[in-house]
């Protein structure tokens, strides 16, 4: 059964976290993920898809410092919680599976094709 | 550098700020604003607008959305749990306490379950019948002798009148013969069954569920409805229907409908079969001459009323139906005729001088106040045992009102510890009564289940629950939350002098029910004893009686006699009209004697008699002598009771003429009286006359020379011979005598089952209180004990408060149950006496039962060593 529950752009979400490692907050992730991925991200996925995976014990957060450009909002900061951890590296052996399940024809017709 | 600030179009900022997660709000707001002041300064003001109300729109959504009751706890029901869960720790932390106090309300929800369900069936009674609402029978008032008097023996011409004058107001007249024994059979089965013979619309109006056939069955006169047992043990698995039968060996009927039988709460629940009227009034020809008189009471008469009509009008109406027609003679008696509606026959079923006083309903009463004072007993264990360990929880009850509890929420916290324990009670009680009930229903002769389909009593359950919590915690909560926080919480708290003074008087009360219920079980069974040795008049021992229905036996009586009486089976045998143990078979007068007060219309119980009954009863005479075979003119002769003699005024009765009906009859005799009827009545004024058609009833003094069972196969084999179509249903004289106690005896049951509960519970709480007073004043007995006190001086301090309580309880009940108890037996026309010496032997059982507690307890505490109690000061 599903052990670990982790959407697609979830795992892109904490991916970007783990990479951006303690400077992980909304505005830096957003322009993490738009940057590596070249697609736009908008504010009410990001946040949903944070507090979703904050509420399944994934994510933790910690208020921040506050800046001008913030009109003196406090940052928020995640970190990838033990859970979150097991949850990624779950995603990520699965794909392994699932990849290295996949018969090496399928790419070389593809190639040939 | 001089940043350029533009800000983001107010109305969405403002908008996202109602809509946003309060939690969230802040930083989310920050990122909006860092990533509004990026594009403001890459796209500028417009497209950064623009960009910052789709992000607004995009954030609207349920995650961000704030919830609509706000994130704050509004309810109380954290509060609650903890009230719970405190009651419960408090529960674990004395488990002999919870178990005394769980163990006595379990106890008291029994009684008051089962109590409630029986209660419920003696409510429910006849309900079986769809239309019980609108069915009632008729009755009559009369006046003889200054006396007025009630039955619902009718005459014939009754049903008929109803039908024709009042026919708008009765869906159905149903006349009807009292239920009576009568021999169904088939091929070689034979079985003596109770049952009826009915108009044909009596099973429309009984509403009975028909298994085969239709509630039409009985318009043919040659028809008859069996009830879903008589069929089975006739036919077993096979068809009825079509079937034919005889009844009493006599009546050939056809089956043609079988009806579900009658639960035992209906007053029908005896009606193995239904016969057709028709049938009775053809085969009976004797039944002529009453066909039209208006002044024979022989039969029931059932009605419906029709819907939506007032019972009480019909009765109005119906009320000179009988007087009226009534000879000129009879007038004098001024019959009133009156309806009494089915939903009253079970429960008011006794009348006195005209008025329906009663009957069952009493100890529907009864049962009931007994069942709320168990209750109420073990309530009241709740509440001393709560209070007396009050010093134990004060710290906390100040504590909590310090920290800011208010004190309708100490009461609160204390009603739900109540009600958990009340829970707690609950589930075990009706674990016992699950247990019980097969028992229950034995005692009490019911057929009770459990409802347990039923939301209803599910719902009362609750109900039930919960009232006896709030009942039991109502006390405790108001004197437990009345503590001054200051005073508990300095150590200064004391309960004061009459702290225990309430607590005392509930043990006095609890006492005192205790005792009364004790007294009164012990007079209904003195009660019981007293009349069982009541001399009867005859010898019953070893004396057998059955009931023939076909005059075979009558044919051939001096053959069985004497067959049986050579085989040294019998002594004597005789055939009479009426039983020993019932009855006498009619009550009428008419007759004149010489002296006889012109005024007086004259009853007798009359039985007709061979003239062995003597002989074989054993009857004992004052005076004169029995009736003789030898003697022709004995015929003409007639043997009267004591009674009779005095009511007929006779100084010397023997050879004095007795006219009726213009015959003359001799008396010959005058024997002892005899207690025929029910044996708490004064015996009635009887004669016994000769014997001249078949009486039905044979009865046999067995010879005790054999082995009973042996003489009865004896017999069985020469009854057979002559009367083949007769079942051998015998019955002992002695045991059908004890049948009449039958009633009395199932109530003193019921209520010595109830006194010793009562009496248990009050015995738990006595435990439970001696045990806390005795480790209350453990460091006052250590000192004492120090000073020289001796453990016989120790326990009777201890012992002497309880003891005062139980005597002055003891003190309270005996006028308290005189009363009560004298008014019960003036119901009994033979009674005894109420004598000192059962207050005496209950008051001492009490004091013992209760110094047996106690002093378990005080010899304990008393033989403890003071080095244990004092060490720690």
């Amino acid at each position: 059964m599903k052990k670990y529950q982790l959407g697609e752009f979830e795992e892109l979400v904490i991916l970007t976290v783990g990479i951006l490692h303690n400077e992980a907050y909304g505005v830096s992730i957003k322009n993490e993920i738009e940057s590596r991925l070249s697609r736009t991200v908008s504010m009410g996925a990001l946040h949903a898809a944070l507090k979703r995976m904050e509420d399944k014990g994934y994510l933790k957060s910690f208020a921040g410092e506050t800046t001008e450009e913030r009109a003196g909002r406090p940052k928020r900061y995640f970190e990838i919680t033990a859970l979150g951890k097991k949850a990624m590296l779950y995603a990520k052996t699965t794909r392994d599976e699932l990849w290295s399940a996949i018969p090496k024809a399928v790419f070389q017709v593809n190639i040939a094709g | 550098m001089k940043k350029y600030r533009g800000y983001p179009p107010k109305f969405f900022l403002r908008f996202f700020r109602w809509y946003c997660h309060p939690k969230m709000q802040d930083y989310i707001e920050g990122d909006l604003m860092e990533v509004y002041d990026a594009r403001l300064k890459t796209l500028g003001k417009r497209k950064a607008d623009i960009k910052f109300i789709v992000d607004v729109i995009l954030l609207f959504r349920p995650s961000i959305i704030r919830p609509t009751k706000g994130n704050q706890n509004l309810n109380t029901y954290g509060m609650y749990r903890s009230y719970f869960k405190v009651g419960w720790r408090n529960l674990m932390r004395n488990k002999g306490y919870a178990a005394i106090n769980i163990g006595g309300l379990a106890l008291g929800m029994s009684v008051a379950l089962l109590i409630g369900l029986w209660i419920f069936d003696e409510l429910s009674f006849n309900k079986y019948h769809k239309n019980y609402d609108r069915i009632a029978r008729v009755m009559f008032h009369s006046t003889y002798n200054g006396e007025l008097g009630t039955t619902q023996w009718m005459p014939f011409p009754l049903g008929p009148e109803l039908d024709r004058s009042f026919q708008d107001d009765f869906d159905h007249v149903v006349m009807s013969t009292f239920p009576e024994g009568h021999v169904i059979s088939y091929d070689d089965k034979k079985f003596s069954q109770q049952g009826q013979f009915m108009q044909s619309t009596a099973p429309e109006m009984l509403t009975l569920h028909m298994v085969k056939g239709t509630r039409t069955g009985l318009m043919n006169m040659n028809s008859i409805l069996l009830s879903e047992s008589s069929s089975i043990a006739l036919f077993g698995e096979e068809d009825p229907i079509n079937r034919v039968l005889k009844i009493d060996n006599r009546m050939d009927v056809k089956v043609t409908g079988v009806y579900e039988d009658l639960p035992k709460n209906s007053q029908f629940n005896e009606l193995k079969f239904i016969a057709p009227w028709d049938l009775y009034v053809t085969s009976n020809g004797w039944l002529k001459r009453f066909l039209e008189s208006w002044n024979d009471g022989m039969i029931q008469v059932l009605v419906q009323v029709r819907q939506q009509s007032d019972m009480e009008k019909i009765s109005q109406k119906i009320k000179s139906v009988i007087h009226d027609h009534d000879t000129e003679e009879n007038r004098i008696h001024n019959k009133e005729a009156f309806l009494q509606p089915m939903n009253k026959w079970h429960l008011y079923e006794e009348f006195k001088n005209g008025k329906n006083v009663g009957g069952q309903i009493q100890f529907v009463w009864l049962f009931g106040i007994i069942g709320l004072f168990v209750l109420l007993l073990a309530c009241i264990n709740f509440m001393n045992l709560s209070t007396a360990r009050s010093t134990r929880r004060a710290k906390e009850v100040g504590i909590r009102k310090a920290v800011g509890s208010q004190r309708s929420q100490l009461v609160n916290q204390f009603f739900s510890e109540s009600i958990l324990i009340a829970i707690l009670a609950f589930t075990v009680s009706i674990t016992v009564v699950l247990v019980v009930l097969p028992w229950f229903n034995e005692v009490a002769n019911k057929q009770i289940a459990l409802p347990k389909a039923n939301a209803l009593f599910w719902i009362s359950c609750v109900a039930f629950t919960l009232f006896t919590g709030i009942v039991a915690g109502s006390y405790p909560a108001i004197y437990l939350s009345s503590f001054i926080p200051v005073a508990v919480l300095k150590g200064t708290f004391r309960a004061g002098r009459y702290a225990s003074l309430p607590r005392q008087i509930l043990v006095i009360l609890q006492f005192t029910v205790s005792v009364s219920l004790m007294i009164g079980t012990m007079i209904v069974y003195q009660q019981i004893q007293y009349t069982k040795n009541r001399p009867v008049g005859y010898n019953r021992d070893q004396l057998v009686y059955l009931n023939t229905a076909t005059t075979d036996i009558y044919d051939h009586f001096e053959a069985v006699r004497t067959e049986l009486i050579t085989s040294r089976t019998i002594l004597e045998m005789t055939e009479s009209s009426s039983t020993m143990t019932q009855d006498y078979q009619a009550n009428f007068g008419g007759f004149q004697w010489k002296g006889k007060d012109p005024d007086l219309t004259d009853v007798f119980g009359v039985s007709w008699v061979m003239p062995e009954y003597g002989k074989t009863v054993a009857w004992q005479f004052l005076d004169g002598r029995d009736f003789s075979r030898e003697i022709p003119s004995d015929q003409s002769g007639m043997i009267i009771n004591e009674s009779a003699a005095k009511y007929m005024k006779l100084e010397n009765p023997i050879g004095e003429i007795v006219m009726l009906e213009g015959h003359p009859f001799t008396i010959l005799g005058v024997v002892k009286d005899m207690v025929v009827g029910s044996p708490y009545e004064t015996t009635r004024q009887a004669i016994y006359m000769a014997l001249r058609w078949p009486g039905n009833v044979v009865t046999l003094k067995l010879n005790p020379s054999k082995v009973t069972h042996e003489a009865l196969t004896e017999i069985q084999s020469v009854f057979n011979k002559y009367a083949p179509a007769v079942p051998f249903d015998y019955n002992f004289a002695d045991e059908q005598y004890a049948n009449k106690f039958s009633n009395e005896v199932r109530i003193g049951k019921l209520t010595s089952l109830f006194a010793g509960l009562a009496i248990l519970i009050s015995g738990l709480g006595l435990f439970g209180l001696a045990s806390f007073m005795a480790e209350q004043r453990k460091k006052e007995i250590g000192i004492r004990k120090i000073m020289g006190a001796s453990v016989a001086s120790l326990w009777r301090m201890l012992s002497k408060d309880f003891v005062v309580l139980v005597i002055l309880s003891c003190a309270i009940a005996t006028p308290l149950t005189y009363f009560f108890m004298s008014g019960w037996l003036q119901r009994y026309e033979y009674r005894m006496e109420i004598t000192w010496f059962v207050f005496v032997f209950a008051g001492a059982g009490t004091l013992i039962v209760t110094l047996l507690i106690v002093s378990y307890q005080a010899v304990r505490a008393a033989l403890a060593n003071p080095v244990k109690s004092l060490r720690y000061e």
